[in-house]
């Protein structure tokens, strides 16, 4: 169907939109019903879109029948609709742990909820670097009221320094922009990527500041090393679903400078061929190496679950640093299993922290579990997973980043770095374990409340990804080579989505 | 007219930057809202800078690029929702920690210390 590639971003708006209206708006359980079928939609669409791209190819959709390079296009090609589809699959995990209470924090949570999707699936799809930016900001604008849903002291000064740091942020993408299009002439990416390599000069030279700004902005979401501060405290002070839905957002970061630095400042763009190479490169390193100390310095489950995902942040960019088609495909491999784990993860943490009292999440020893068999399996196959021990998702995924290294000098850098921080995960869960599940004293807490059916289903759902990654590895990776390989070939990426040019 | 415009776009992000990095709430947000004057200021110049050009053809001998003044009208309003949030944020914040500190708690300035220690002073 032609017009699919657009559902992805239609679907949570509308739905969005309607539950913001009376007969819905007025009644929280038709809310929660709205919003499984939505989620539910969302995902069904994204696959629908993802065995589109993969049995007729790339879908340009051009919208208001504006072609290329002057209107803006949505570009569903493998890379965009498989981040797309983890987006589905995630929101409608999270929804089915939502709704069984932990949305009643506040008022607007569903919409947006729906809002939020809508800004991270038209960020994936779209191919213009100006439209990248409004749905950054839609995104954005919904994830800063998501973060205060529920309220409390910590959430009130995490969101403070979120919100100005992103706001910065969207300054600095803005003075990137506006050089870039003063120099190049375009907004279009593809169009970008065919007139980068003309550049010379002076005017190279400015376009280099503005691709250098807007990798500082990427790395603000991605959680780069100097602009990671922001994350412990934001995601473990932000409510269990809003934290899980956070997981994908440092990934939204990560595919920005997947496409632009590949695509537009790849390896066809001249001058300014490969210019985030060397900053990347070190930067990802130091980014794993603060995640692992982060990682032993946490005093709860939450900030443990929070500096995992800086660690996968690091690695991800280191993959975007060796710049290579294997690399690209293990990243892509990883993002989809590291999303899925560190989401599992902060739901877990929230259930955790229910049943045990006033412990809460922290390390200390407490009243024991109102459902330990229950707690235990779920934490057992998370830890297994985010450490990277086999069978599970992040052992392939970690293996294939480590084969991807292509010089000596990156493999004696990249192997210690990322080893160390499996070490570093496997020893803070197993010290977690050992405290959360055999330290206890006294009787089950009085207040505490076995987990609800639909918050187990949104979990397990999130843990069965991980062990279905190992079994269809093959054709997950067999994927993931192919998208990998669109991205890097020019002709694929910018010309052929361009009518009437030739490289 | 270039110069005068670069100075005037790089005089208001230095204000915005030095008072984006203020402790307190207020001049944050002051700070941002200037630096998304500048953004908007440079968004418009990065069509060039051109006289007696309308955004329309046929209406003057030379036209200007009317894309940027699009762009301006998307940032223009995209800040302004964005400072608001800002300003709302800062108030809540303000009641909730007890204080306008963008960290939540006051700093303990080394005056202080020194007089409850006993210093000199």
């Amino acid at each position: 169907m032609q017009h699919l590639s657009i559902f992805p971003i239609l679907i949570p708006l509308l739905f969005g939109a309607i539950m913001l209206l009376p007969p819905i708006s007025r009644d929280a359980s038709s809310q929660r019903i709205a919003s499984i079928i939505g989620t539910l939609f969302i995902m069904l669409s994204s696959a629908g879109l993802l065995f589109q791209v993969a049995t007729e190819g790339v879908q340009i959709y051009a919208l208001g029948g504006w072609q290329a390079p002057f209107g803006i296009a949505l570009v569903a090609d493998k890379v965009s609709s498989l981040m797309v589809l983890l987006t589905g699959f995630l929101s409608f995990a999270i929804m089915l742990y939502a709704v069984s209470g932990q949305d009643k924090g506040g008022a607007y949570f569903h919409p947006l909820f729906m809002f939020q999707i809508m800004g991270i699936n038209g960020a994936f799809l779209t191919g213009d670097i100006f439209n990248l930016f409004v749905f950054f900001e839609v995104l954005l604008i919904a994830s800063y009221a998501l973060l205060i849903h529920a309220g409390g002291k910590q959430k009130t000064q995490a969101a403070l320094h979120y919100v100005i740091l992103n706001l910065v942020g969207s300054s600095l993408f803005l003075f990137g922009l506006g050089i870039l299009y003063g120099t190049l002439g375009t907004l279009n990416m593809a169009d970008m990527a065919v007139k980068v390599g003309q550049l010379e000069g002076e005017t190279a030279t400015l376009a280099k500041t503005g691709a250098l700004l807007l990798l500082v902005v990427f790395g603000l979401k991605a959680a780069m090393l100097p602009m990671h501060f922001w994350l412990p405290k934001t995601y473990a002070s932000a409510s269990a679903p809003v934290a899980a839905l956070f997981a994908i957002m440092t990934k939204v970061g990560v595919y920005s400078i997947f496409r632009v630095y590949t695509v537009i400042f790849g390896e066809s763009a001249g001058e300014l061929a490969n210019i985030a190479t060397p900053w990347l490169w070190p930067l990802a390193l130091l980014t794993i190496a603060i995640g692992t100390i982060g990682v032993f310095a946490s005093p709860g489950i939450k900030t443990l679950s929070a500096n995992l995902v800086i660690i996968s942040s690091g690695s991800l960019l280191a993959c975007a640093a060796i710049n290579s088609e294997e690399a690209t495909s293990a990243a892509l491999y990883y993002m989809v299993h590291s999303t899925l784990a560190s989401a599992g993860l902060f739901l877990l943490a929230d259930l955790m922290a229910r049943q045990r009292g006033k412990a809460e999440d922290r390390f200390v020893r407490s009243r024991p579990f109102v459902q330990p068999r229950l707690m235990g399996f779920g934490f057992a196959i998370l830890a297994l997973s985010l450490v990277g021990m086999p069978p599970l998702s992040g052992f392939v995924g970690k293996v294939m980043i480590l084969q991807s290294t292509q010089s000596n000098a990156q493999t004696m850098w990249l192997w210690p770095l990322i080893l160390i921080g499996s070490l570093a995960a496997l020893i803070a869960f197993s010290r977690a374990g050992t405290t959360l599940f055999w330290r206890h004293n006294g009787s089950v807490a009085a207040e505490a409340e076995p987990a609800k059916p639909s918050e187990v289903a949104g979990i397990v759902l999130l843990l069965l990804a991980s062990p279905l990654l190992v079994l269809f590895g093959g054709d997950v990776s067999e994927f993931t080579q192919q998208a990998a390989h669109y991205l890097h070939d020019i002709n694929a990426s910018a010309y052929a989505l361009l009518p009437g040019v030739a490289p | 007219m270039e110069g005068l415009y670069a100075f005037c776009v790089g005089l208001l992000t230095a204000c915005g930057i030095f008072l984006a990095l203020r402790g307190r709430s207020f001049s944050v947000v002051i700070g941002l809202t200037l630096l998304s004057y500048a953004v908007n200021l440079f968004l418009f110049a990065s069509g060039r800078l051109k006289l007696n050009a309308a955004a329309v053809l046929g209406e003057s001998e030379q036209y200007s690029d009317p894309l940027p003044q699009a762009l301006v009208l998307t940032a223009i309003v995209i800040g302004f929702a964005m400072t608001a949030f800002a300003v709302i944020l800062a108030m809540r914040a303000r009641a909730d920690l007890g204080n306008d500190h963008v960290d939540g708690t006051l700093p303990t300035l080394p005056n202080d210390l020194q007089q409850k220690s006993g210093g000199n002073q």
